[in-house]
């Protein structure tokens, strides 16, 4: 609740302080003061509860899940600005306005975590998504920035409007849009629930780029500015995750069946299949980085598939390892001339550092033990187990899948470590302290995780 | 609390050693670390098995069950034996080498051995797992930054196979934690754990996968020539002499005891698989030009017969495999010591281009033919004790199988003669100019040697060592 509030709340706030600082630097520390309060004020409301009781008529429930999820998505969107603020300055002209709409979704991301109500999922969905069509084109000079913009808005809208579709379709089979009233349905399944909920299956599908609805990811991500593709890729994926996990949950009445399972394990097969194999024959690590987003989704759909208490321990290490070691790439890669793989020749050399913490975040999204990504991945392959090994082939398909994500994670390994950079590339561009100690954190806590996953957990239980 | 030790100071002293500044000091400090845990390995060989030095359990993920529980039984003394003599005697041999960024060259070495020491002491499947992966991620970086010309590739190659068996093994991990009566990782439920035929099927395959290709037995082997040949050979020393026995190790800890009903049923074909793969090897080994490739086919037989041997159900075979895990590591460190040398000295590693160094280096060639001896498992070497004792459980389990693998041995003894006639004896070649063994080398040399004769004429220490583990394999398979 609290993050709903103040989020937007602080949003205003950029806005108008851009009327009067005219200092990008003075923006991103007040942005960095305003995230570092979000973040204060909702680990508040985890031992406390919320500053203020709104009512909100059962629209909102809050639970240790969903306040632990915005614990991360703030722990990570903190991080984000102090690694790659001078390059959220960099963009253009109107820097608060970015750190504006980055509040506006984060509002947006606290509705998604909380809701207990089909309206307040949409909205919580298009809050999140707007902002994003704007940011995506805020390079306004670039035309493939314009484009990936427009093409995110149409295929968004669209997907908007499949979710609406699928909510009214609910509204006519069960009477009601209040997810408490709707997972219990009283008779057998109506064709209209079922049709509904599965178009609101697919329009999540579509929020979180699973196969087949995850066209738009690769060129939106390309085409966006960099510094925001991250924050797509991250905190925008984990926050439509969470609603997704939300949904799914609370519907459990819906899905007694084992055929929902087996939708859902064909979009997790085909998300794994696609994102892996097309990942490997990309050459600029920002589309590879794009793809191995579609391929963690696919991991992560897990979460969704085989609802239970493991999934959801799991789903809470797999956003914060996917987060932190994704936030901490981008970071990298924005400091590179050459977005291709042989930019990163002899990296570590140059910058030893750098490089190996660019290795453990790239250990960690490749699934290596005592690195965070492997909890992630043992907890979703655990809980897809759990019961038996009837899914045992999507989970063979998801470890191999696991092995083909090496090849291009470690290209960038190999490309830093074991080749040499050309005499006369560029160096990459200068690194402030602020970046170094920001990474340095990332990959703590990357590290952290991996070896003491219940430092995390904890906080799901006391 | 001691067996914490194997694991903390190679640890701790790599990651130091990553910030040393020249050459000389790495050296000096990872020759030292590797001597002071050898020391500490030869102490604890002699606490008796449940001794509290010898065994350490701390919580460590409470909500999944699993521990830091690590245990010194039989099977990992003799495999821990191993890991902490070989690597001072790998830094003694390889003390001439120069090595870029010699410093964190070191560091990875003591983080593999580090990684090596925790897989042969956890009783922890998940921390089993961890180790795992733990000793191939710096073996890795150590192939690919320093090796031949085809590194890159060659090192990825091998580090995808082992991770894709791996990845089935976790599989095969989480699926019986799911199964065990009290959900935990430890070795002792999972020994307790009943499963339908099917279930065992998948599972024992998922782990033998694994573990085979760690090996490697035929038809996992193809990353195995190809890596040893283009790894710097301090590194092909670890990989062949100690980090193929976690295969085998595996399958003695592992999969032996937890399906026991399996591993009987499975037998014959894994058997007849390992003596294929024996023949093939020892043919291929045959006709190799390169020392290096000849070697490492010479060793993908010498382990298929291993692995045949843990599966034959009979105590002698045991007691030889036991054994032979010890002997095989030590005596294929020999053969690269000496290819290392040949190999710096002259920038050859083809056979034919090389002939009658025994001249030039009668100490080297004389070294040389005692440990070559010893690979072809000549009476009085230690190689004839593990071998006899795994061809008498071979026929005991079926005779022709062992005729089979005596082929092997017969063939073994064809390349390895030939191998020294053509480097060491014939025309002379004439212009790379051969020094004989150094200090350091000489020393690494008699050492192996000394353990060859040693074990070879009085194996009963090293027996009883492994003893212990050999009860409790047996009393697992059978009921």
């Amino acid at each position: 609740m609290n993050l709903i509030l103040f989020a937007g709340f602080l949003g205003v706030v950029m806005m108008i302080t851009g009327l009067l600082v005219k200092n990008d630097r003075a923006i991103t520390y007040l942005a960095i003061v305003g995230i570092a309060l979000l973040f204060f004020l909702n680990m508040l409301e985890m031992s406390t509860g919320p500053l203020l009781n709104l009512p909100v008529k059962d629209m909102l429930v809050t639970s240790k899940f969903g306040l632990l999820m915005n614990g991360i998505m703030l722990m990570a969107t903190l991080l984000y600005f102090i690694v790659s603020g001078k390059h959220i300055e960099m963009v253009g002209k109107h820097v608060p306005e970015y750190y504006a709409l980055i509040f506006f979704v984060l509002a947006g991301a606290g509705l998604a975590t909380s809701f207990n109500n089909l309206l307040m999922l949409f909205l919580g969905i298009e809050i999140i998504s707007i902002p994003l069509y704007i940011l995506t084109g805020a390079d306004k000079r670039n035309l493939k920035s314009n484009e990936a913009s427009l093409k995110y808005f149409l295929m968004g809208a669209f997907s908007t409007g499949v979710m609406l579709l699928g909510i009214a379709f609910i509204y006519g089979g069960t009477g009601s849009i209040s997810i408490s009233k709707i997972s219990v349905p009283e008779s057998p399944l109506s064709l209209h629930l079922i049709t509904g909920v599965l178009l609101l299956l697919i329009s999540m599908a579509f929020k979180v780029s699973a196969a087949p609805f995850h066209f738009w990811t690769p060129d939106v991500y390309d085409g966006a500015p960099t510094v925001f593709s991250a924050f797509m890729a991250t905190i925008v994926k984990v926050a439509a995750f969470a609603a997704f996990i939300q949904l799914f949950a609370g519907a459990t009445g819906i899905f007694p069946s084992q055929k929902w399972k087996l939708v859902i394990s064909v979009i997790i097969a085909l998300t794994l299949v696609i994102g892996n194999i097309t990942a490997v024959f990309q050459q600029s690590v920002k589309r590879m980085l794009a793809y191995s987003s579609i391929a963690q989704a696919g991991f992560m759909m897990f979460a969704v598939f085989s609802y239970n208490y493991i999934s959801t321990e799991g789903i809470l290490i797999y956003a914060a390892a996917y987060c932190f070691a994704t936030i901490g790439l981008f970071a990298v890669l924005l400091k590179m001339e050459d977005y291709t793989f042989n930019g990163f020749n002899g990296l570590a050399k140059k910058q030893p550092a750098l490089a190996a913490m660019a290795t453990v975040f790239l250990l960690s999204l490749a699934g290596i033990p005592l690195i965070a990504g492997f909890f992630g991945k043992y907890y979703m392959v655990a809980s897809a187990l759990s019961k038996g090994g009837s899914y045992l082939w999507l989970v063979i398909l998801a470890m191999i899948c696991a092995a083909i994500s090496v090849f291009y994670y470690f290209r960038v390994i190999q490309a830093m470590y074991f080749k040499d950079a050309q005499t006369d590339a560029p160096d990459i561009l200068p690194t402030s302290l602020a970046f170094k100690y920001g990474l340095f954190v990332l990959a703590i806590f990357t590290l952290a995780i991996g070896i003491m996953p219940q430092l995390l957990l904890q906080y799901l239980y006391f | 609390m001691l067996v914490v030790l194997f694991i903390l100071i190679p640890l701790l002293a790599g990651l130091g050693i990553f910030f040393t500044r020249n050459e000389g000091q790495a050296k000096v400090a990872s020759l030292g670390i590797s001597l002071v845990l050898l020391a500490i390995t030869l102490y604890a060989m002699y606490q008796p098995a449940g001794s509290e030095l010898t065994t350490y359990t701390r919580i460590w993920l409470g909500s999944l069950n699993s521990n830091f529980s690590f245990q010194l039984d039989g099977l990992g003394k003799i495999t821990t034996l191993l890991t902490a003599v070989s690597f001072p005697l790998i830094f003694m041999a390889t003390w001439s080498n120069h090595y870029k960024d010699a410093s964190q060259y070191y560091a990875l070495m003591l983080l593999t051995q580090a990684g090596l020491m925790g897989v042969f002491l956890s009783t922890d499947a998940l921390l089993f797992y961890f180790f795992w992966e733990l000793a191939l991620i710096p073996a890795y970086f150590l192939c690919s930054k320093w090796g031949g010309e085809k590194r890159i590739q060659v090192a990825f190659k091998f580090f995808i196979y082992t991770f894709t068996g791996s990845l089935l093994m976790l599989v095969g991990i989480i699926y019986l934690y799911f199964k065990t009566p009290d959900l935990s990782f430890a070795w002792e439920s999972f020994k307790q754990v009943q499963l339908t035929v099917t279930e065992q099927t998948w599972f024992f395959w998922f782990f033998f996968v694994a573990f085979a290709i760690k090996m490697p037995i035929f038809p996992f082997h193809t990353w195995q020539p190809d890596t040893y040949e283009q790894a710097p050979t301090s590194t092909t020393m670890v990989l062949s002499g100690v980090m193929v026995k976690m295969g085998l190790f595996g399958v003695a800890r592992w999969l032996l005891p937890v399906f026991p009903d399996m591993a009987t049923k499975m037998a014959t074909p894994i058997i007849i698989i390992c003596i294929v793969g024996m023949l093939y090897a020892s043919l291929i080994a045959m006709r190799q030009d390169s020392i290096k490739r000849l070697i490492a086919y010479s060793s993908i037989a010498h382990i298929g017969l291993m692995c045949a041997a843990f599966f034959v159900n009979n105590a002698y075979a045991y007691e030889g495999a036991i054994l032979q895990l010890f002997n095989h590591g030590v005596n294929i460190i020999g053969l690269w010591i000496v290819v290392d040398i040949i190999e710096r000295q002259t920038g050859i590693r083809n056979m034919k281009e090389l002939g009658g160094l025994a001249q030039k280096a009668p100490w080297m060639a004389t070294l040389f033919v005692v440990v070559a001896l010893a690979n072809i498992a000549l009476p009085l070497t230690n190689a004839f004790i593990g071998e006899f004792l795994m061809f008498n459980g071979l026929f005991e389990y079926n005779p022709w199988f062992a005729v089979l693998a005596g082929i092997s041995i017969i063939l073994a003894a064809v390349y390895t003669l030939g191998m020294i006639q053509k480097v060491f004896y014939g025309a002379t070649i004439s212009q790379p100019v051969i020094k004989d063994l150094n200090k350091a080398e000489a020393l690494a040399m008699l050492t192996i040697i000394a353990l060859i004769l040693i074990v070879g004429v009085y194996p009963g220490p090293m027996m009883k060592l492994g003893q212990q583990s050999m009860e409790a394999i047996q009393v697992a398979m059978m009921p």
